[in-house]
């Protein structure tokens, strides 16, 4: 089984809970204007992608493995490539120097039901992007409908396998009162609430026709963070990222009963 | 030095306006002790010293005390002492007294004591009676004295390896008074330490860039389990201490060779080794044989220091250019830290030191078999161009995990400490379990000491102690500065460079743009 890689990242802090290995995969679903890697929509080869056996990566994530929490697949957009994906994690659930890592997606939400099935026996969770909840900015960012996106939002809180929801700020278009208040609400109605992390808007990496909105600041991040709070979700489950010096919290809690 | 040279040298430090009182007492004295001709050794070491092969990092001309002590606090606590007619403490506040009341009279090279000994191990049975808040309060006035009373960032207290309410409240305070002092250590020993006490760990690194991290269990196979973490690293036996600390300069051994790389350890390695060893030997036998430090010291004769306790530090430091220049001679250009034929022969270079070292005897070192420890000494203010201890060179650090395989090989090779600085980008402190991950994967790889930074803190670590950087732009702006740690902390930022030190790329949407749709 092949995959076709974006990038491999070998340590990364930013990808879940602890030091993780990270396979970004190439292609994409989505043609967000405020995309940071481009280069990474295309579902073909490209100059910097390449194909690389899942075999393979496992054996280098076994390699790294002491040092780690665990690995996330991500993007592009991860579930385009379902099938090398639950391969890799059925690969390191196999194998007794991976097997105690967590595996966690990455992912846009944009995949059908039957996706989420597939993987779930072999995925401690996924961390999924809503990158507005009005389906009119939604198409506006990303060029697609959320429909299911919402979806796969509401399929792995039931199914146990939703490890966060990550909104990205971009000022001027998701963050008025309006859309973070029904945000809040849409997701204080899931059972149960999923942690929720607030993230903003950069330029960095991202093309000319991203400059037409303006990086989002951290008092607009805590803002948001506030309203999303006033609207109904727990304080313990909303944070941002971007924020130093907190006191140390443990880490986030993954399932734990997944494939063996 | 004539004796006008003296007297002008004399003259400047008693002008000197940058000097706090203690500071000036302090480089009177050496001053004073400089006017005596030094131990002797043959005209060969002599000229290895004045030409910078060997370097006895400024200790003095006639050593009187032990560089480093490490005296039993815990019999002290138990026993009470005669000499500062006080009984032994009954209650948390009578510990710390008591305690602070020792440190007074602990001697060492900086003037202050180098070890405030194991902490929480000391304090937990006095802590039992107080409430969490109670002990909180209790500890933090005792760190402010620390920090007031001993104001050096070589003064050095330990924690762990096993959890209790003195080690967790003692991380907190630290987080909270942001001070260099005490200068702290947590052992760690995989099947002990608890995951959230790392955790906290990490925390306080992601503040203050403490604690530093020790192996334990490789620590209690090399030295025992009366062992202490004190100074810069050094890790030394209990009740005891290291009588000196010499070290050698690799990169001058390495200009000094003749002919292939291959045949520096064979040929001129052993010859270095030796007159670093004569040198050690004269400065022991000068202190045990010529001053009455182990017939009258009071921290002696209440059995709180024993002579048997005591070993004697070999240093090494400038393997990154010594390896560099070897292969230079052979044509290669590699560099250490990045090319594995350049680790290979580091490592060749530090297993060949280290078994020279244990065959050459050394008196007065019966804590470690009578022989010296070897120890990757990590660097002096005044150092310029040449690499701390064993490090890869500040600035041409690999990734992450390239940068622990280079250096961990060499760390069992010194039972006395070594430290390689992993500084990991600031963001990490949104994410410490990933600081334990890799802390926890150091330790597996059998690494002995794991020191972390955070990029951009405030807090600067040097070789192995600490300094706040506006202490760095005082001393830089002709202002005087309360730690005398801070002086020499200044001088290794200007020039080892240490604003250039990389962080290791965990990584970071600081830095670079994370895949994102």
């Amino acid at each position: 089984m092949r995959a076709l890689v974006a990038d491999v990242v070998d340590a990364s802090c930013v990808d879940g809970p602890g030091n993780r290995y990270v396979v970004f995969l190439q292609g994409c679903t989505f043609r967000c204007v405020t995309c940071h890697n481009p280069h990474t929509i295309s579902p073909r080869p490209t100059p910097t992608s390449r194909w690389a056996e899942v075999e393979d990566l496992a054996a280098d994530i076994a390699r790294r493995a002491p040092f780690l929490s665990g690995v996330t697949v991500s993007g592009g957009e991860a579930t385009l490539q379902w099938e090398a994906v639950r391969a890799l994690f059925q690969a390191l659930a196999a194998d007794p120097a991976t097997a105690a890592l967590t595996r966690l997606v990455d992912s846009n939400g944009d995949c059908v039901p039957e996706v989420w099935e597939a993987l779930a026996p072999w995925m401690h969770g996924a961390m999924v992007d809503l990158k507005a909840l009005d389906p009119v900015v939604h198409r506006e960012l990303t060029g697609r409908s959320n429909g299911r996106v919402l979806c796969t939002i509401r399929q792995l809180t039931a199914i146990d396998r939703l490890t966060e929801v990550r909104l990205l700020i971009v000022p001027g278009a998701n963050d008025d009162a309006a859309q973070v208040a029904a945000t809040a609400r849409w997701l204080a109605a899931l059972d149960p609430v999923p942690p929720v992390v607030v993230q903003g808007f950069r330029h960095e990496g991202t093309r000319p026709a991203a400059r037409r909105y303006r990086p989002a600041t951290t008092a607009l991040l805590e803002g948001v963070a506030a309203r999303l709070v006033a609207g109904g979700l727990p304080p313990s489950l909303v944070r941002t990222r971007g924020i130093v010096g907190a006191e140390p919290a443990p880490p986030a809690e993954v399932p734990v009963q997944v494939g063996a | 030095m004539g004796i006008e040279e003296h007297r002008h040298a004399i003259r400047e430090l008693i002008e000197d306006p940058t000097l706090t009182y203690r500071q000036r007492i302090q480089a009177l004295a050496l001053a004073a002790e400089d006017v005596l001709e030094p131990p002797p050794v043959s005209e060969a070491c002599t000229q290895a010293l004045a030409k910078g092969l060997i370097c006895d990092l400024a200790e003095g001309h006639a050593p009187h005390r032990p560089r480093y002590t490490l005296p039993d606090y815990a019999t002290a606590l138990a026993q009470g002492s005669t000499f500062l007619e006080l009984p032994a403490p009954t209650t948390f506040d009578d510990a710390t007294t008591f305690l602070l009341a020792v440190y007074g009279s602990v001697p060492s090279i900086t003037g202050y004591p180098v070890w405030f000994g194991d902490l929480d191990a000391l304090l937990e049975p006095f802590a039992a009676d107080l409430t969490d808040e109670e002990l909180r309060t209790r500890l933090r006035r005792f760190w402010i004295l620390l920090d007031r009373l001993f104001p050096d960032a070589f003064a050095h207290a330990n924690l762990g390896p096993t959890d209790g309410r003195v080690v967790r409240a003692a991380l907190a305070v630290h987080r909270g008074t942001l001070q260099e002092v005490p200068n702290l250590t947590l052992r760690v020993d995989p099947d002990v330490t608890p995951d959230y006490l790392l955790l906290e760990a990490m925390c306080t690194v992601a503040t203050v860039a403490q604690p530093h991290l020790v192996n334990h269990p490789m620590m209690v196979a090399d030295l025992g389990d009366r062992y202490g973490v004190v100074s810069c690293y050094n890790s030394l036996p209990v009740g005891g201490g290291s009588h000196t600390l010499v070290r050698l300069n690799l990169k001058e051994a390495a200009l000094r060779h003749a002919g292939r790389s291959s045949t520096f350890v064979r040929d001129t390695l052993p010859i270095a080794i030796e007159l670093t060893a004569e040198l050690m030997e004269a400065r022991i036998r000068h202190l045990v044989e010529r001053t009455p430090f182990f017939e009258t010291s009071w921290l002696v004769t209440e059995g709180l220091l024993s002579l048997d306790r005591f070993t004697a530090m070999f240093g090494l430091f400038g393997l990154a250019e010594c390896v560099e220049h070897l292969l230079a001679l052979d044509g290669r250009d590699l560099r250490y830290g990045r090319d594995e034929d350049a680790d290979a022969l580091a490592h060749e270079i530090v297993e060949a030191a280290a078994r020279l070292v244990a065959e050459r005897p050394m008196p007065y070192c019966e804590a470690s078999g009578g022989r010296a420890l070897l120890h990757s000494q990590a660097g002096l203010d005044s150092d310029r161009q040449v690499t701390a201890g064993t490090r890869v060179a500040v600035g041409g650090e690999p990734g992450l995990y390239r940068h622990l395989e280079a250096v961990a090989p060499n760390h069992r090779w010194f039972p006395a400490g070594v430290s390689d600085i992993v500084r990991l980008d600031e963001t990490v402190a949104e994410n410490l379990q990933a600081a334990v991950d890799i802390a926890k994967g150091a330790l597996a790889m059998g690494m002995r000491d794991v020191t972390f930074e955070v990029a951009n803190g405030e807090f600067v670590r040097v070789t192995g102690y600490l300094v706040r950087r506006r202490d760095i732009d005082r001393v830089a702006s002709g202002d005087g500065v309360r730690h005398s740690s801070s002086v020499l902390g200044a001088g290794s930022f200007t020039n080892a460079h240490l604003d250039h030190r990389r962080p290791q790329r965990v990584r970071s949407p600081e830095r670079d743009a994370r895949p994102r749709r």
